[in-house]
């Protein structure tokens, strides 16, 4: 188990609660705004310092920096994309060996080594249950080699490879990882970061595959201002289109956050996500609406998986 | 057997200490000195702060520091912090404003 200080796991934690100790050094080479950071940030201080990571290419093997310093303060593993879940596999497999059982695994992927190049291998060690912490940081499209679209990029979004907006909607990645039936799936945001910190440690306290889709607006590749990263962030919550739960060994629980979204007349106007980005900036009439009845079919499904849980609680 | 893995263990060792092995080591400013890299500065009115350390949570840098005695004051480290402004953002007290360098 993890064993925290003063740490109840279903307990809400306070801010003041968390450890002094940065695990993300200061003078990376992340762009100003990044939200990568402030998750790297909430991860060192939600499992203190007791974690290895595996980075497959993303902007994180940037953020490292150069030889022979390193903005991270724990080990990591830079590997090929397709690879990640695998490694990290075996690094768990030989902590256990050495003893060491009680040190976390982290994954830590971007949203196209995730739901393009690393999809295989991550159905994989899903099937095997490895255990491991897979976070993916969904920064919606591939924002290390310059914006282009990933499957995870959302509808009638621009990139620099859909100049016309995007005309498939997001792959449900943490649905997909629920079909796997593995211990522990969740959603979080950087904007909420202490909900994020409370998702890690409650993942680190379970064994098996472990899964946390991390929203994380960036500024450079959605084209908006360096100080709105945590407003952007939200504003996808407040509108219904980024919603936080959890699915914890299959009962489905929605994030108290989220839970007056479930009434339409509490979810924010789409538009005031959208004005602010700029890769929306040529969105229509038709593709807004389009978006809107994608909110509405996907808040369908959560009350249906809501009324599912509690059949299953309830009856056998 | 064992005894080769004994001598093989031994070389690494010696290839380590003597720094050919290409692992990087941790420590600040990976990337330099990132403070110049900004435009715009935050600077905090003691004033108006009332201590909820939302801008050292938020801060994407870990460029805001805790001091004093209780770590419930917060400073901004200038030689590291990018000014991307989501702690003037973000403060409910408007207690930082950003400032336009030079």
């Amino acid at each position: 188990m993890g064993g925290f200080k003063g740490g109840g796991l279903n307990m809400s934690i306070s801010i003041r609660s968390l450890t002094l100790n940065e695990y993300l050094l200061p003078g990376n080479a992340s762009c100003p705004g990044c939200p990568a950071s402030i998750g790297l940030r909430m991860l060192g201080k939600a499992l203190e310092g007791r974690y290895v990571l595996v980075i497959p290419a993303c902007c994180s093997t940037i953020i490292e920096g150069p030889y022979p310093k390193s903005s991270y303060g724990v080990p990591v593993l830079n590997i090929a994309f397709a690879a990640s879940p695998s490694a990290a596999a075996g690094i768990k497999a030989g902590f256990e060996v050495l003893g060491k059982g009680d040190i976390h695994v982290v994954v830590w992927a971007g949203d196209g080594g995730t739901a393009d190049i690393g999809m295989a291998s991550l159905s994989g060690a899903a099937e095997r249950n490895d255990d491991i912490i897979y976070i993916c940081y969904d920064n919606e499209a591939y924002m290390n080699t310059g914006i282009q679209r990933s499957s995870a990029t959302p509808y009638a979004a621009w990139t620099t490879t859909t100049i016309t907006g995007k005309s498939e909607h997001k792959k449900n990645l943490p649905m997909i990882m629920a079909a796997h039936k593995i211990p522990y799936v969740a959603t979080a945001s950087v904007a909420y970061p202490l909900d994020f910190v409370v998702k890690v440690r409650k993942a680190a306290s379970i064994r098996g595959m472990k899964y946390i889709h991390l929203h994380s607006p960036c500024p450079t590749g959605w084209r908006f201002p360096s100080d709105k990263t945590v407003e952007v962030g939200r504003l996808a919550v407040q509108t219904g289109l980024w919603p936080l739960y959890e699915i914890d060994h299959g009962v489905f629980k929605l994030s108290d956050i989220c839970k007056p979204l479930l009434d339409k007349r509490n979810r924010k106007p789409i538009e005031e996500y959208i004005k602010i980005q700029g890769r929306f900036s040529r969105i229509s009439k038709e593709q807004l609406a389009e978006l809107e009845r994608y909110v509405e079919s996907l808040w369908n499904e959560i009350a249906l998986m809501i009324e599912k849980s509690k059949m299953s609680e309830g009856g056998c | 057997m064992l005894k080769q893995l004994s001598w093989l263990i031994l070389l690494l060792e010696v290839v380590e200490l003597s720094y050919i092995l290409p692992v990087s080591k941790p420590s600040e400013g990976a990337s330099g000195f990132t403070g110049i890299w900004r435009s715009f500065k935050p600077v905090i009115d003691v004033g108006k702060c009332r201590k909820c350390l939302l801008c050292w949570l938020y801060c994407p840098e870990a460029a805001i520091k805790r001091v004093g005695d209780d770590y419930m004051s917060v400073e901004v480290d200038y030689r590291y912090c990018k000014g991307c402004g989501i702690c003037a953002n973000e403060c409910p007290f408007k207690a930082i404003i950003m400032v336009k360098e030079g």
